[in-house]
């Protein structure tokens, strides 16, 4: 088990360990010095171009905007990036913040209780949705595929069943406003804040942590991982619940933030938070990634979309980016690789052959 | 139906039958039956209590309806069998649809006097073209199809909506005769409905009968052991993808006649309910197994749970609803159903040994 060695030195396997600390740096570099960095790159490239000459684009204003925009989209990749690296996905993410939205609605409406106690209920039920993904993927033994393509339309439809098509928009204003309020002396949203701590929170369980370490393994081989003692279906159970909680908080900052409860909120969300993991370097086949990578991913999504949208092309014909985006960085990498590969075996066979 | 099972016969229909293939096989068409049975009694279940409740559900009306409303989802369920039988799956065939759907409507605009099999042909035409982008990219770049379709379904629908641009393509707009396709009927059954049959037909036949329509069960059980035993996998996976496409094509020209008005948002998210039909009619998400028949069906039964909710009385809310339900039910049975076979198996190879 990976993590066992690294963080429980043998006593009289030092020189193996420096050895494989070595390598660890190595492969650290290797990854900063492909992906991350080129997402990174890349984010820094569309934000000096956009500013250039995009009008009112480089303005506090837009910057409010943009991150405020981004808020739901960041919270939702920080558990997707640690599923796809167990090698599982969860489509049903979009459905689960709708279905916490209207539950939040309904609650406001006809139960009575104050809205804190509601909020906190709502995420509470998030995680129970989680868990009855978790429960058909873990105990049962399904295809995560299958399972929340089957709870993206059972949520989605109970989310309808909740309200309606009627909307609740009721909210204090107190309330609404402090969704979308900005810190004090910035122009930067107030929602970001928790959104970073989360993704602290998140990086330093994903890249600092035995449990981090467990993801990694199992996402490269399952059964490997079994043998050397990670509880692979206790561990992807929680992860399920934990993406289901953090949905559910969504659910409560969409509500808040568009003073509206309805059964359609967030629809079709899920496939672009899966874009923002793949495009910030997280293998779709699991065990590789980072969750550096995953928030440039997502920013990059944000202001190429936000700086399109100000030059005045069309909202939905935006896709055409975030597609291309996606096909780019799933493609380029790997022909990257290959290349590589060719190079390193003729480099390989002239070795021979000289020798 | 089981994976393992259908795996096994697979392994059979690769070899002459020999002594010990042929009673696999027939445990394996009778598990076939089963399956597909099971999904006829839920059908007939469902339409005999709605029935019950309201004795217009069965009038011929009401089922041309059904079946007009079903044909489009036939199509693509069996579009999406093809791929998902080789262990892929194409997301993008909703945005296919809605571009080829706006396409042939931009074609009537802009060639008045085109006749509708021009315009059919041109459709799958460019479905197939959509297709053949997806199959490329799976192959040169050799990632999964889920990522690739996932980029491809954002790029259709995003090109659909710069073409479209807003507007807005009305029935008025296209010939009679290419209307009257969506609403014709022969002896009291839609041409659609007929059109879908001899897909159905057709890929069925394919998928039992013909050398690669086997080879692509070998792909979806285990790619390696295909490649190994010389099956061109890379080859027959672009082949599915451009297939898929194609029908994909088909099911949008067919949108166009049948609804008449277009926008660019035709089509939006109906992926997710195809792969449901397939799920439901049992084709195993991961591969190697699974029937076009056994999808047909499982796209009429989403229908038809679709119009009986609404003569039940149903809050027409839950059928979402339902439908998630329907398919955690057809996996869970499906997962219930290999652990037996599979326990069922291992107690005869340890027999033969």
């Amino acid at each position: 088990m990976a993590h066992d060695s690294l963080y429980t030195a043998p006593p009289s396997g030092a020189g193996v360990e420096t050895e494989r600390e070595g390598g660890r740096f190595a492969a650290l570099r290797r990854a900063l010095g492909s992906w991350d960095a080129a997402v990174v790159a890349a984010l820094v490239v569309a934000v000096l171009l956009a500013s250039a000459s995009v009008q009112n684009f480089a303005t506090g204003r837009n910057a409010q905007f943009l991150l405020l925009d981004l808020v739901p989209l960041a919270l939702l990749a920080l558990p997707m990036t640690l599923i796809v690296i167990t090698g599982e996905i969860d489509l049903s993410v979009a459905s689960m913040v709708g279905l916490s939205s209207t539950l939040m609605g309904q609650m406001w409406l006809s139960s009575g209780l104050s809205l804190e106690l509601i909020c906190v209920l709502v995420v509470l039920l998030g995680g129970v949705l989680g868990a009855v993904n978790g429960v058909f993927i873990t105990g049962f033994g399904l295809p995560s595929l299958a399972v929340t393509i089957g709870t993206l339309a059972l949520y989605r439809g109970l989310s309808f069943v909740v309200l309606g098509d009627q909307a609740v928009a009721d909210f204090p204003p107190s309330w609404t406003a402090a969704a979308v309020r900005n810190l004090p002396g910035a122009s930067i949203p107030a929602a970001v804040v928790p959104v970073l701590l989360l993704a602290v929170v998140f990086g330093v369980v994903l890249h600092a942590t035995p449990v981090g370490r467990a993801l990694y393994a199992m996402g490269n081989n399952d059964q490997a991982a079994t043998f050397a003692g990670v509880s692979v279906a206790r561990t992807k159970f929680w992860l399920f619940v934990v993406s289901g909680a953090v949905c559910g908080l969504v659910g409560v900052f969409w509500t808040l933030r568009y003073a509206s409860a309805r059964g359609d909120n967030a629809t079709g969300l899920e496939l672009t938070v899966v874009t923002a993991v793949l495009l910030g370097g997280v293998s779709i086949f699991g065990g590789r990634g980072g969750l550096l990578g995953v928030v440039g991913g997502v920013l990059l999504l944000g202001v190429l979309r936000n700086a399109l949208q100000l030059a005045d092309v069309d909202a939905n014909a935006l896709t055409i980016v975030t597609g291309t985006l996606l096909i780019a960085s799933v493609v380029l990498p790997n022909a990257v690789a290959n290349l590589r590969a060719r190079l390193h075996r003729r480099r390989q066979r002239a070795h021979l052959t000289a020798s | 139906m089981s994976r393992t099972d259908t795996g096994a016969s697979e392994r059979v229909a690769d070899h002459p039958p020999s002594g010990p293939g042929r009673p696999r096989r027939g445990l394996t068409e009778r598990l076939l039956a089963v399956r597909e049975l099971s999904l006829l009694i839920a059908l007939a279940a469902l339409i005999l209590v709605t029935t019950m409740r309201n004795d217009r559900f069965l009038s011929a009306q009401s089922i041309k309806d059904l079946l007009l409303g079903c044909a489009i989802l036939v199509i693509l369920a069996v579009g999406q069998t093809l791929v998902i039988v080789t262990r892929n799956v194409d997301l993008s065939i909703g945005s296919i649809l809605g571009l080829v759907a706006f396409a042939t409507g931009e074609l009537f605009l802009a060639a008045p006097g085109t006749p509708w099999p021009v315009a059919l042909l041109v459709g799958v035409a460019l479905g197939g073209l959509c297709g053949v982008v997806n199959g490329g990219l799976i192959a040169v770049a050799k990632v999964p199809a889920l990522v690739i379709t996932l980029g491809t379904l954002y790029a259709f629908r995003g090109i659909d909506y710069y073409w479209a641009a807003g507007r807005q393509i009305n029935a008025a707009d296209m010939p009679r005769s290419f209307l009257r396709l969506g609403n014709q009927t022969v002896l009291g059954v839609p041409v659609l409905f007929l059109v879908a049959l001899v897909v159905v037909a057709a890929a069925g036949f394919y998928l039992r009968s013909y050398r690669s329509g086997r080879e692509l069960y070998a792909i979806g059980s285990e790619p390696a052991a295909a490649r190994l035993s010389g099956i061109p996998v890379g080859r027959r996976v672009f082949a599915v993808f451009a297939a898929n496409g194609a029908l994909a094509g088909l099911a949008g020209v067919l949108y166009a006649a049948r609804f008449g008005t277009l926008d660019a948002a035709a089509g939006a998210g109906l992926e997710l309910q195809v792969v449901a039909a397939a799920v439901v009619g049992g084709v195993a998400i991961f591969g190697g197994s699974g029937s076009v028949y056994g999808a047909a069906l499982g796209a009429v039964l989403l229908t038809t749970i679709g119009s009986s909710l609404a003569v039940l009385r149903i809050d027409p809310f839950w059928q979402q609803a339902v439908v998630g339900a329907l398919i955690l039910a057809a996996i869970g049975l499906d997962r219930l159903l290999a652990l037996r076979t599979a326990a069922r198996l291992r107690g005869g190879s340890a027999h033969g040994a």
